[in-house]
């Protein structure tokens, strides 16, 4: 029997990206917290500038839990699931640690694709093998928790869109803001001021993206240094808006948030009503139960999911929530593949830059654009930015100029080293039939449980958002002076990836969605579920801002609501 | 070319001129914590002395930790067909990109170990049934013409395919011409000197990123900051994640 401990108010399963930031409002209500994290404590310390190590070797990940159960893989019911790798990472901030911290809002489209696709094409354009359906609510309602998290994390940007006033410098697409970024956008760098350069030559509206990274002095935290090991890395000197560093330290701080470090819940308890009673972790060899008033979920996407398929009981044969047969349902992941190639006939000056130091372009996302005349809705943001290292540098693409080895490619990678450009270019991605998560039949991690199985592929919206993406980002490179530009094709794997989408979907069916417009399970009242895993669009840019916005909406809703809901 | 090209022609078995702190502790045989940072590393920098490059001299201290002697100098050969020493300066044999496969092959690339003992007999048994002597006795354009074969998978026995021992082999081989020199290859740096990377700054200011290659290349390793070795003391980190360290 699981060791029981003292009963407290809320548990929150990952002290990640989302759970991290949920804690903030709830721990400041005044509402006991225990934040249940399968990872430790990292240190500006752990974040060596290596290359080999942080990148090639995988180091963030290399023995995390989440590397015992990565997901199984195949396009269809019919084909054989092979098992790859598991992109997240665990520690407290969760993969906000190492992430490129590209921080975004999505667009108002993407609340309402569905409807505003019917309204201004006809319903016909909406894919028919598609699940999409509306948000529960629009952009505007999720705007003040945008607004929160942007000063509470500290992020840098350039506001396109200040409660209607447009600033051409930033996204002029953007939904209206209440109020600036709490801090300038990260510096431009002789790369992106010649992409922008040539953006405007095209007449696009190119921006600089915004980063939870710090572009000046915010909350006793220094000003990014541009050292450039910021992917796979984590930040030397706390610039990265990690909620490590951020939202947890000051939960910590209200002296109501408990963070149980190493410890893995395998089990959320139920009752015969069908009410959630708590958690079983295992930490060392023991295993415990904690009792609590209320449960968030806030693991990753996949692990989300699997938590709840795992979790069955008299009340839940299925699996926790899914008694209506949808957890797992509308998974998609983002179409973030199919990059675009530009070799250049000068020195670009990338050895000291990170991803999320880049141009944006959004002319191309969304519905900013008439798709009139086009095959398939939504679009794609094009992307280019600085980051470049030694080793990557030297496996770049010969463009055709020379075999991959030898003196003559030596000499070719002695001359392009710094010459070359890859882009990065996110696109609108639906849920489809035919593409879910569920348990592995067969393949278990180490504790005997058996790990998620993606069973999913992109279809025709995706691919031709990805051709027609291809040849935008083509003209850019181009105008930029590119001599060579290799378009890598449409792309069609859609395996774990960092940013996964759905299985607890948030809607008001509770027919064809896991969680209500606040992130609380349709099923069981008392169980909430944050994360990219209640979003279901995906927008063509991270996920991540939109997955902290709606923790701290969730949230904010549960303290001030906590008697109604606890009772 | 950088301004920098002169240093690129040190010949294989000159003495090598650009030792980092790091090298000149490990040759003098006090690498260890309590030397990192302390007096004693700035005394060993100071003592400039033809002895001290002298027992830096690693063919005499290094052992083979996973090849064997024949696998390695087969590999030697190969590495140094795939980024070859030429008038352009030097290439993985200088910067001991077999050293670093070597100590990967114990560690973390120890899952290809197999593939390395069949492949490189396999090329070895090609060489001998085609040109009549191991790869590594055979002139440079025999070598490389053998090595297309093995990219094209056209000798037979490699593992897990030639194209897929090649493909593997050449990551490795950029791996230990261009990781930090603390895993062992990058020796002097001769990798990023190559491909003009100014080398790892913890902090790059606007100027410095304005005068990319221009900028002179510091040959600083990751780990001559004391922060992220083994043994830093003094830095006292909080649980909440390091803010003694700002």
């Amino acid at each position: 029997m699981p060791k029981k401990l003292p009963k407290t108010d809320v548990v929150i399963v990952g002290m990640g990206a989302a759970g991290g930031v949920a804690a903030l409002p709830l721990s400041n209500a005044g509402i006991k917290v225990t934040g249940i994290e399968a990872g430790g404590w990292l240190s500006p310390r752990d974040f060596a500038p290596d290359e080999l190590r942080n990148g090639a070797r995988n180091w963030p990940q290399s023995v995390q839990k989440a590397a015992g159960e990565a997901p199984t893989v195949r396009a269809t019911s019919n084909d054989v699931a092979v098992q790859g790798g598991h992109p997240m990472m665990n520690a407290v901030g969760g993969t906000t640690m190492h992430y490129w911290a590209q921080s975004w809002r999505l667009n108002p489209w993407d609340f309402r694709v569905v409807s505003d696709t019917r309204e201004r094409y006809g319903s016909h354009r909406v894919p028919a093998d598609s699940t999409v359906e509306d948000w529960p609510f629009g952009y505007e309602e999720l705007e003040p928790y945008y607004d929160k998290v942007e000063y509470a994390v500290g992020i840098s940007g350039q506001a396109g869109n200040v409660q209607g006033a447009i600033n051409p410098a930033g996204n002029i697409f953007e939904g209206e803001r209440l109020r600036d970024y709490p801090m300038r956008p990260l510096r431009s760098s002789p790369f992106t001021d010649l992409m922008s350069d040539a953006a405007h030559r095209l007449n696009w509206n190119p921006f600089q993206g915004p980063a939870a990274i710090t572009s000046e002095l915010y909350d006793g935290r220094p000003p990014c240094q541009y050292h450039g090991f910021c992917n796979k890395g984590g930040c030397h000197v706390r610039s990265k808006s990690s909620t490590a560093f951020t939202t947890i330290p000051k939960a910590i701080d209200s002296g109501n948030l408990d963070v149980v470090t190493f410890a893995r819940v395998v089990n959320i308890v139920t009752d015969n009503d069908g009410k959630v009673t708590g958690v079983d972790y295992i930490k060392g060899n023991e295993t415990f139960f904690q009792p609590a008033d209320v449960v968030l979920v806030a693991s990753y996407a996949y692990e989300n999911v699997r938590l709840l398929q795992l979790s069955k009981s008299r009340a839940f044969p299925n699996g926790l929530s899914n008694n209506a047969g949808q957890v797992g349902k509308h998974y998609l992941s983002h179409h973030q593949g199919s990059p675009v190639l530009a070799l250049y006939p000068k020195d670009l000056h990338n050895w000291y830059g990170l991803p999320a130091q880049g141009v944006a372009i959004d002319n191309w996302a969304d519905d900013n654009f008439d798709h009139g005349d086009l095959d398939f809705i939504g679009g794609a943001n094009l992307w280019v930015h600085t980051d470049r290292k030694p080793m990557s540098a030297a496996k770049m693409s010969t463009f055709g100029e020379s075999r991959n080895w030898g003196s003559e490619w030596k000499a070719f990678i002695m001359e392009n080293a710094d010459r070359g450009n890859t882009s990065y270019i996110q696109k609108t991605t639906l849920p489809y039939e035919g593409n879910y998560l569920d348990l592995d039949p067969s393949v278990k991690d180490p504790l005997g449980f058996p790990v998620t199985r993606i069973t999913a592929r992109y279809r025709e919206n995706e691919k031709r958002i990805a051709a027609f993406a291809s040849d935008k980002m083509e003209q850019w490179y181009l105008e930029a002076g590119a001599t060579k530009v290799i378009k890598t094709g449409p792309g069609n794997a859609m395996g774990a990836t960092t940013h996964a989408y759905g299985g607890t979907r948030m809607g008001n069916n509770s027919e064809t969605n896991v969680v209500n417009q606040w992130g609380f399970s349709h099923e069981a009242p008392n169980l909430g579920i944050l994360g990219a895993s209640v979003m279901g669009t995906s927008g063509a840019r991270n996920p991540t801002l939109t997955a902290q916005a709606l923790a701290w909406r969730s949230a904010e809703y549960l303290a001030n609501n906590w008697r109604s809901m606890v009772g | 070319m950088a301004k920098n090209s002169g240093k690129k022609d040190t010949q294989p078995d000159d003495l090598p001129h650009n030792l980092s702190r790091r090298n000149l502790l490990k040759g003098a045989g006090i690498v260890g914590a309590a030397a990192v940072g302390s007096t004693a590393a700035s005394q060993v920098i100071a003592q400039d002395s033809p002895q001290s490059y002298q027992t830096s001299s690693p063919a005499a201290l290094e052992a083979l930790e996973a090849l064997t002697a024949e696998e390695a100098e087969t590999l030697e050969a190969i590495c140094d067909c795939l980024i070859p020493s030429d008038e352009n300066g030097p290439g993985a044999k200088e910067a001991r990109a077999v050293h670093y496969i070597d100590r990967s092959l114990a560690s973390n690339n120890k899952d290809s170990r197999h593939n390395y003992m069949v492949s490189l007999a396999a090329i070895n048994d090609y060489a001998q049934k085609t040109r009549g002597a191991p790869f590594y006795q055979l002139i440079r354009d025999h070598q490389n013409s053998i090595l297309s074969g093995v990219q094209m998978s056209k000798v037979p026995g490699c593992a897990p395919s030639g194209s897929g021992f090649f493909n593997m082999l050449r990551n490795h081989t950029i791996d230990g011409t261009f990781s930090d020199p603390y895993y062992g290859g990058n020796q002097n740096f001769v990798g990023w000197d190559m491909i003009r990377y100014p080398g790892i700054r913890l902090t790059a200011s606007e100027t410095e990123v304005a005068q990319g290659a221009e900028l002179e290349p510091n040959h600083q390793s990751a780990y001559d900051n004391e922060t992220y070795t083994k043994m830093a003391r003094n830095i006292r980190m909080s649980n909440r994640g390091g803010s003694g360290n700002a």
